[in-house]
């Protein structure tokens, strides 16, 4: 692409054209805001340029605005600006509420909390009242687009003292839903029927409040609902009920608003029960995990040579082993670790491929992965192609001095786990200890 | 499947009395009653916990001699001596029978599976019955650790293959899902000669559920990735855009510790060394 600045004529344009619907995101809105009552107001010393007699001029073509001072250049950015600000969806006074306890696992939006979402709006626009979807977070959350996915209240219940919202606490969030019920009383409840909580927590406040829920609901309005049965044989119609527990995939996500994320505030009027206690995450032997679970997953296949190595590496840094069919057929990994189209289809988050060239009934299996790293010596094989990194050398050199580093590192870190450690476990006894390194939670 | 060192020999108080609800499955391709795989994995744990005492209850119609009667016997052919059915009619409400039963009865652990096999399957039983006993319930629980009169340590199965460890007061009702360990083989004797104990019980018609239109599940539509553009050259971007994911970081010429040390952080960044 050549540095030549070149003239975009339908950029001047629709900069001339203020009816142009493009016009305002070439131009920007400097010169024309609105003021403390409303009204519009224009800046009349913002634009202006000296006229050919020696006075001021309102540039009402925009060209001395920063927006369309940079000229456009083609091929480099293209004509529209970067993001069009989506509508501003209000819900002013609020009648009604449809209030969605959202999983947010890692303290983010999943997939199925924006269907979920997104189905509280196919409700909320089908009833006659003024309606909010809400959404209710449990404790430290770190997601920016609440407004995007359609979150006109939110309810946050944030760590305090009293109330802690990390690890496994149903009866508090129990306890704190019921405080909403009775403060919001919502039109309905939706849930994520999810095995991140949400199922466990729908289940229990349809028990808690007597209302009968739709479990595993695919398709919903405002009149009937559709729920699938035991072993996904039947479907069952039945009237909607106001407590929902979605299957994933049962409406399509909000993305052409913004919303409000306007705080609700709800007091805790509930005491929670105190009969389960987290006692923090367990550490599992990666071996034991079942591959297509697994997370991490090192996996190998004819360029391994040093397989006492590689045992090695994968027992060192936690990793489930994985193979290759070439690896399983001469008998240097057993059956049931074989990774592919006809062993097991893995959904690990990161793959690392050591000595796989990428048949393509291999990479049919790791099509779910998130992260590929292969460790390979041709550049140009197909696992390359797949691979967010890759590593061109002997696999022998590249493990041992990973084992190093990683060795190297866990030496350094060591120190400052143990203290923490200490911390979490104070109560425990020492047999617990000795059997279970835990992780801090 | 998942070590069970502790499992083995739990140390369980004589004075406990350990429950297992059972239900009549389905197999999920032929339709044909079975024993239902999850009920079958909590009566696997009860066993473990107390051997041939643990008490099955199962609420239902009596159903003497047919299909239904040799599903129910596929429990006790894992070595338990009798069976409790709450006789009901088809189509009635399990819990007001199970509720009354165990409030009669007493029991300190309750045993289900998480959902069942057939029908409604909305797994809100054994919530409903917790909530009625005022017991606390634990779902997805993989194993028992431990347990004496006052409370016991749990292990709950999370997502990809990783446990949590709660403590639970005692009495209390677990769920137990697929992690939980694999039930034992059916031996045919002992399940022919195993003893069903009809007893009469409250019968509800569940007339909600009475209403409802049932039918043969429909394959649910996959979502279409629809690109929404607004105008034609973005549709055209859309259609011809390549797929993400080509072309990652290739490392060829750094030394080994360089490699290494990439590999690494990328480890890191994605939070799986810690």
């Amino acid at each position: 692409m050549s540095d030549v600045i070149r003239r975009d004529p339908r950029a001047e344009r629709i900069a001339r054209n203020r009816l142009h619907p493009l016009h305002q995101s070439l131009v920007g809105a400097a010169t024309e805001q609105r003021g403390p009552t409303g009204l519009l107001r224009k800046d009349p010393r913002a634009g202006y340029f000296m006229g050919p007699n020696g006075l001021r001029r309102i540039d009402r073509s925009g060209a001395s605005h920063p927006g369309a001072a940079t000229r456009v250049q083609r091929g480099t950015g293209g004509g529209v600006s970067t993001e069009p600000t989506l509508p501003l969806h209000q819900v002013e006074n609020p009648d009604n509420f449809i209030v969605c306890v959202l999983d947010m696992v890692g303290g983010r939006l999943t997939s199925h909390d924006k269907d979920v979402l997104g189905q509280a709006h196919i409700l909320a626009k089908s009833s006659a009242q003024t309606t909010a979807v809400t959404a209710v977070v449990f404790g430290d959350h770190r997601e920016e687009a609440l407004d995007k996915a359609g979150v006109d209240r939110l309810i946050h219940f944030e760590n305090s003292d009293a109330n802690h919202y990390q690890g496994y606490c149903p009866e508090q969030k129990l306890a704190a839903l019921q405080s909403v019920e009775s403060q919001l009383a919502p039109g309905h409840w939706l849930f994520p029927d999810s095995i991140h909580g949400g199922a466990d927590l729908g289940c229990r406040l349809a028990a808690r409040i007597g209302e009968r829920p739709a479990n595993h609901a695919w398709q919903v309005d405002s009149e009937n609902t559709i729920c699938r049965g035991g072993s996904d044989r039947i479907d069952i119609k039945r009237q909607t009920p106001r407590i929902l527990l979605l299957a994933e995939e049962c409406a399509m996500p909000i993305d052409e608003t913004r919303h409000e994320v306007l705080a609700l505030d709800v007091e805790h009027l509930v005491t929670p029960d105190q009969h389960i206690q987290d006692l923090g995450a367990v550490d599992v032997d990666p071996s034991q995990i079942p591959l297509a679970e697994a997370e991490f997953i090192l996996s190998a296949g004819n360029g391994v040579k040093d397989w006492d190595q590689f045992h090695d590496v994968a027992s060192t840094l936690g990793a489930t082993e994985g193979a290759s069919r070439v690896a399983v057929d001469d008998g240097f990994m057993p059956r049931f670790r074989q990774v592919g189209a006809t062993g097991i289809w893995v959904t690990a988050r990161v793959y690392v491929a050591v000595g796989i060239s990428g048949a393509i009934q291999h990479l049919q299996g790791i099509g779910q992965c998130e992260k590929v790293v292969a460790i390979n010596t041709d550049p140009g094989c197909d696992m390359v192609k797949r691979a967010d990194l890759t590593v061109i050398g002997k696999s022998q050199d590249i493990l041992a001095e990973l084992l190093r580093l990683y060795k190297e590192r866990q030496s350094g870190v060591s120190d400052d786990s143990a203290t923490l450690s200490d911390k979490t476990e104070s109560d425990e006894s020492v047999e617990d200890q000795n059997k279970e390194a835990r992780r801090v939670a | 499947m998942l070590p069970d060192a502790n499992s083995s020999n739990t140390p369980v108080s004589s004075g406990l009395k350990v429950a297992a609800l059972v239900s009549v499955g389905q197999h999920p391709k032929s339709g044909r009653p079975r024993r239902a795989d999850q009920d079958a994995r909590a009566v696997e744990m009860g066993i473990r916990l107390c051997g041939e005492h643990l008490s099955l209850v199962h609420a239902g119609p009596e159903g003497k001699g047919d299909i239904r009667e040799q599903a129910l016997r596929q429990y006790l052919g894992m070595g338990i001596k009798g069976l409790t059915i709450l006789h009901q009619q088809e189509g009635s409400d399990a819990l007001p029978a199970l509720a009354s039963h165990f409030k009669d009865q007493g029991a300190d652990i309750i045993l289900a599976g998480m959902r069942a096999e057939s029908g409604e399957a909305s797994g809100m039983l054994p919530y409903l019955l917790a909530d009625r006993l005022g017991w606390p319930i634990v779902s997805s629980v993989a194993d028992i650790i431990s347990i004496n009169e006052n409370d016991a340590e749990i292990l709950q199965a999370l997502p990809r293959g990783q446990r949590r460890k709660l403590r639970v007061s005692v009495p209390f009702v677990a769920t137990v899902d697929q992690a939980a360990q694999i039930p034992r083989q059916i031996a045919f004797g002992p399940s022919q000669r195993g003893h069903l104990k009809g007893q009469e019980s409250i019968d509800e018609i569940d007339q909600v559920k009475s209403d409802w239109e049932e039918t043969p599940a429909r394959k649910r539509p996959k979502r279409l990735n629809i690109k929404k553009a607004k105008s034609a050259a973005d549709r055209f971007k859309a259609a011809t855009a390549k797929p993400q994911g080509e072309g990652g970081k290739i490392m060829k010429d750094e030394s080994s510790q360089e490699k290494a040390q990439a590999i690494l952080d990328l480890l890191v960044s994605e939070g799986i060394v810690k």
